[in-house]
């Protein structure tokens, strides 16, 4: 009878634990989350979206730059790596998927998903910045880019497969061409899951800071040449938060706050997509 | 009609093409990064050598001498200890989602563990500077230094002046932000065991603990194991959470109350600024050192899991 007493204090204290686990995990959640909230919302203003930065301590200065800076650089990103990731992800799922090298890539873009997005920054520094001997917001998007492309490929390629084998064969029934069963049809039977990974994929990118440090760098002005040093949302939280100043912290503070609605809202949006296309 | 054929075959051709080079990037990609970062390395190379490199200690920008010591150290133990916090707590929720939450509630605390991993690390590295760092320093380092410090060799640890900056308060900023990554990857392998093993163990009577130690965890070995190897590639390569908090001193610290600098906090910090070929080298050197390390990591985890999979 002790035995079965200690086996059942030991069983509820062991699960008491995992409660407990699971309530840190939580609590550290609506930590961070209050705590952005909390300094972050105070500063909304219009003028954070509507001015350019004003040197420091004095009033009105804005945002302004680093949300185009941002919203450019993230756009060339996406230029670049949503389709080559469609693509390749297409070929992984259908023309290699019993192909050595498909497995080979696929694994690969699975262990680049985790190489650190600094080394990319390195990377591209090294290909790009240093040859052409300065700064700019393609060498940043490039570097945005870059870790967005084995993103999506793994996502398209995941998404692709779970359309049904049936339903290509019931195209090549009638005589249509792999490529045009692929772009008419499994494509249309994918399209919603692709398009969540792009979301996920640009949720992905949109918080990266360290790729950005070397590439697209920092702009303290306005700037739509993308030839040019560029500011983004991250890197100005960055250089604000490490800043001496008060209201650099307070801006630094609303563009966290921005961004991590933006990121959140985007991861959310995909999660309930997904519940919703594939809650079968 | 044979034209038409011919045409379709001929567009399939090329559309299978392009379809293969964007594939194929990926690959070139990966070895272009290895071979530029190993070619800019080459002067820090030749300079000190491999073995001279990682165990010198020194970083002086003035001199010119630079070694990987210190950030390798810094990296490395800020990731273990992260590792350490991390790994029972993020079993703790995974048996919390399998086992024990609600059934409604299931995909709601999966989101929401999962939203700590969407969470930026330049918003961790915020929060950590601004609110988690202060608290560290005022109230949490001063209290574990009246409890620890006068034990002998474990006092030691908590010697220094407590400031909130410090290796202690990066290790569980990292520790929050790969817990997620280990606790979804386990909750997957924990619900791939097979439900005839559980109902034998509750039907011989175990308890449900019982059933998690017994029977889901050694199921799940190769699952947890891969999954802890990535959280591992994940602490390793973190820039921005641990650029906030950390301090960057290059220096081997023996107290959890020191600064110290990691590879990716000296990047970060020091990338712009070196001034010379062979700090400019040196410091791609040490990506190259972190690339390989986190590219072996992950294969590591990858060849674990696929292990798994096929089972």
């Amino acid at each position: 009878m002790t035995e079965i007493a200690k086996r059942k204090i030991i069983n509820t204290c062991a699960l008491s634990l995992a409660c407990a686990a699971a309530a840190l995990g939580l609590f550290w959640l609506i930590f961070i989350l209050a705590d952005v909230l909390r300094h972050g919302i105070t500063c909304i203003t219009p003028g954070l979206f509507l001015n350019e930065a004003a040197p420091p301590g004095m009033a009105g200065g804005g945002l302004k730059h680093a949300f185009i800076g941002q919203l450019l650089i993230t756009f060339f990103a996406v230029l670049i790596g949503i389709p080559l990731g469609i693509l390749g992800g297409t070929y992984l799922a259908e023309y290699g998927r019993h192909r050595w090298i498909g497995r080979f890539i696929s694994t690969l873009s699975d262990i680049m998903i985790s190489v650190p997005s600094i080394v990319v920054g390195t990377f591209v520094y090294a290909i790009f910045v240093k040859p052409l001997g300065h700064f700019s917001g393609y060498a940043g998007s490039l570097a945005l880019a870059i870790i967005m492309i084995p993103v999506v490929l793994r996502t398209t390629e995941e998404m692709i497969a779970l359309v049904p084998w049936e339903i290509r064969e019931a195209a090549f029934a009638l005589g249509a061409p792999y490529y045009k069963v692929i772009l008419q049809v499994v494509y249309r039977g994918a399209a919603t899951g692709i398009f969540t990974g792009i979301l996920l994929a640009i949720a992905r990118i949109a918080g990266e800071t360290a790729p950005l440090l070397f590439t697209s760098f920092n702009n303290m002005f306005l700037t739509t040449n993308m030839n040019e040093p560029m500011p983004s949302l991250t890197v100005t939280i960055y250089q604000y938060a490490m800043g001496p100043y008060d209201d650099w912290h307070e801006m630094a503070w609303a563009a966290s706050f921005v961004i991590t609605m933006f990121i959140l809202g985007l991861t959310i949006l995909g999660r309930i997509i997904i519940h919703w296309r594939y809650k079968n | 009609m044979a034209s038409i054929i011919k045409r379709e075959q001929t567009l399939d051709k090329l559309f299978s093409g392009v379809t293969f080079s964007a594939a194929f990037l990926v690959l070139a990609v990966i070895v272009s990064i290895f071979i530029s970062l190993f070619w800019e390395s080459l002067t820090a190379i030749d300079a000190f050598g491999f073995f001279g490199f990682i165990s010198s200690t020194a970083w002086d920008p003035v001199r010119e001498v630079f070694g990987a010591a210190t950030t390798l150290y810094g990296t490395l133990i800020t990731t273990l200890l992260a590792l350490v916090m991390a790994i029972p707590v993020s079993l703790g929720i995974a048996i919390f989602i399998t086992e024990l939450c609600p059934k409604f509630l299931k995909p709601i605390f999966g989101t929401a563990i999962e939203l700590l991993a969407a969470i930026p690390s330049i918003i961790y590295g915020m929060w950590g500077l601004f609110t988690f760092a202060p608290l560290m320093g005022e109230y949490v380092e001063p209290l574990l230094q009246r409890i620890f410090g006068p034990i002998p060799l474990i006092g030691h640890l908590f010697s220094g002046v407590p400031l909130g900056i410090d290796i202690l308060t990066t290790s569980i900023i990292l520790s929050i932000m790969i817990t997620p990554f280990i606790a979804s990857i386990v909750r997957e392998t924990f619900a791939l065991t097979p439900v005839q093993l559980k109902e034998s163990a509750y039907g011989i009577g175990a308890t449900r603990w019982e059933v998690v130690k017994d029977v889901i965890i050694p199921y799940s070995k190769a699952g947890i194991f891969g999954s802890v190897i990535i959280a591992m590639g994940r602490a390793l390569g973190e820039t921005m959470a641990v650029a906030f908090v950390l301090g960057n001193k290059h220096a081997i610290a023996t107290s959890l109350f020191d600064a110290s600098a990691t590879i990716t906090v000296t990047l970060a910090n020091e990338f712009t600024e070196a001034d010379s070929d062979l700090y400019l080298s040196s410091l791609f050197y040490l990506a190259l050192i972190l690339l390989t390390m986190n590219f072996l990591l992950l294969a590591i985890a990858k060849t674990f899991l696929a292990r798994k999979r096929k089972i």
